[in-house]
């Protein structure tokens, strides 16, 4: 019904229009889905939540004299450096050296990559501590300087597994209480937490990949950035609603963008108390209004998304597949569901808030041109399942 | 009936002092104490809600004045950063008041009430972000 070249040349001319995932569905129901596909070009999905899977290659420029450095510490926290002479990755989960991590259970974790990552986009000084063993055309063996972003030549955000089209909801069936990376769980189920966006997310508004693919033009916290690959543990062939919605956590994409141009906003430190510490980072995707069947896909509402309700005490670690019960996200964000018999209170870890801001920003920067979509080059694998890793002696 | 919430910091030479008591039954106050830690022969600091009388609260805040402390409006105990908030809502679940909310559940923005707040300092534990401090915080 409608081409990618046709939305873009709309939007270039600042006639195209563009809704929100949190608004269209309303729109729809009024207008109807056929005559909204052909008005509506674009709608935009967003989320907002910590993402573990997150890190940065950074190029630092030389030194005088140079130097291939071997091992670094950015801020205290070890960044990968067998990449090339000052090519490095820092990774979101990285914890600072001399953490005790959890000597002293629960460990606070107050600092960690995603932080630096966080100072880094917030334009803040960073300490760089490198080492090398000396070669003869590197014969520098040491550097320490504070530098920040401005100082280096790249520093590209490249994010193996953001938003997980769907995501488990953790709860605690034990006695005692739990510390994990869905926060602190109560004993004897007494809150639990889930973390999505539900309806504003990305992968739940277009549940089979019609659109989000490998090449498809994302908004990474402020950055145009895109997806480069499908995500690790992407896994599709999950159980799925009628509506074609994964019933868990399913679909995941890879992102790349420059951290130059992100918004401090959106790219921030988490620390989990008795966990570690990971990255919480802001998505928006545009969804071309291509035909009817992938507006459809974007009406979906939180009481039409089903997640599974998974006791981290015993199920989660040890794999037992038990799943509790389905929650829908209408119920979740409710603040209080029934299990059973018993009343729980709902916290989140995905800000739908957040979320929402982003979906309006991305409405906002495709409706003035400033935002072109981009069409994929690959799909998304479908009926792709996971593996688990085995452990096996040595033959 | 009106409450004022303060934070009283004793110096070494007011510890032994029965300030609560005083207030109690010289002021005719209603004494409520959220959060104290008072070692003796050092510092220490009491966190109360002083219910009563508008004049008598009154004239309970001037007694205490005349004493050797330091006195803080209770907004100096936790503090919610706005700027690190982000809105996610996992400390919710924590508070045992009431005091952290979303305003409504269609946006989900957060909302901090100050004056129900309990100090328990469960949200500090449960912010991944670090939107809370507290002067009450054990580091």
């Amino acid at each position: 019904m409608k081409t990618y070249d046709e939305i873009n040349k709309k939007i270039e001319a600042k006639k195209a229009v563009v809704m929100t995932a949190h608004e269209i569905m309303d729109y729809v129901d009024k207008k109807g889905l056929d005559a909204a596909a052909k008005e509506v070009d674009v709608v935009t999905t967003a989320t907002f939540g910590p993402m573990c899977s997150s890190g940065c290659f950074l190029n630092f420029g030389q030194s005088t004299p140079k130097i291939r450095i071997s091992e670094a510490w950015i801020d205290d926290v070890l960044v990968y450096s067998g990449v090339a002479a000052v090519d490095m990755y820092l990774g979101a989960t990285q914890l600072r050296h001399n953490d005790p991590a959890n000597m002293y259970f629960p460990g606070e974790f107050r600092f960690g990559g995603g932080h630096v990552i966080e100072k880094l986009v917030a334009g803040e000084d960073l300490q760089l501590f490198a080492l090398s063993y000396g070669t003869q055309e590197y014969p520098n063996r040491e550097v320490r300087t504070v530098f920040n972003i401005n100082d280096l030549n790249q520093a590209i955000m490249v994010n193996p597994r953001n938003c997980y089209q769907n995501y488990n909801v953790a709860i605690n069936c034990s006695d005692k209480k739990i510390y994990t990376y869905l926060g602190q769980l109560k004993k004897n189920m007494k809150n639990l937490t889930y973390c999505s966006a539900g309806q504003l997310s990305p992968l739940l508004n277009d549940p089979f990949y019609k659109t989000i693919g490998v090449g498809t033009k994302v908004w990474l916290a402020g950055a145009q950035g895109h997806v480069y690959s499908e995500g690790t543990q992407h896994c599709s062939d999950g159980e799925r609603s009628e509506n074609g919605v994964p019933t868990g956590g399913a679909g995941t994409l890879a992102l790349t963008g420059n951290m130059k141009d992100m918004h401090p906003e959106f790219v921030r430190g988490a620390s989990f108390r008795g966990y570690g510490v990971s990255l919480s980072l802001g998505v928006g995707i545009p969804i071309p209004i291509l035909n009817t069947e992938i507006l459809k896909h974007t009406c979906v509402r939180d009481r039409d998304i089903l997640a599974p309700v998974i006791d981290y005490s015993v199920d989660y670690p040890q794999k037992t597949g038990k799943i509790i019960c389905q929650l829908n996200y209408e119920q979740l964000k409710s603040g209080e569901v029934t299990i059973g018999e018993k009343s729980v209170s709902v916290s989140s870890l995905s800000s739908y808030n957040k979320a929402l801001k982003i979906a309006n920003i991305l409405k906002d920067e495709i409706s003035s041109g400033d935002f072109l979509l981009a069409e994929p080059h690959q799909m998304l694998p479908m009926n792709q399942g996971m593996k688990s890793l085995e452990i096996r002696e040595p033959k | 009936m009106k409450s004022k919430k303060v934070l009283i910091i004793l110096p070494k030479t007011e510890i032994e002092k029965p300030i609560v008591n005083d207030l109690i039954k010289y002021y005719d106050l209603t004494i409520k104490i959220i959060r104290a830690k008072i070692t003796p022969e050092e510092e220490g600091y009491i966190l109360i809600n002083i219910i009563g009388a508008a004049d008598d609260i009154e004239r309970g805040i001037t007694f205490l004045n005349t004493l050797n402390i330091q006195m803080q409006d209770a907004e100096r105990g936790l503090q919610w950063h706005e700027d690190h908030c982000v809105h996610c809502g996992n400390c919710l679940s924590h508070c045992p008041t009431g005091s952290l909310s979303f305003i409504d559940r269609v946006t989900m923005q957060f909302n901090f009430n100050k004056e129900t707040c309990i100090e328990c300092l469960n949200c500090i534990q449960n912010c991944p972000h670090g939107a809370f401090s507290s002067i009450f915080e054990q580091k």
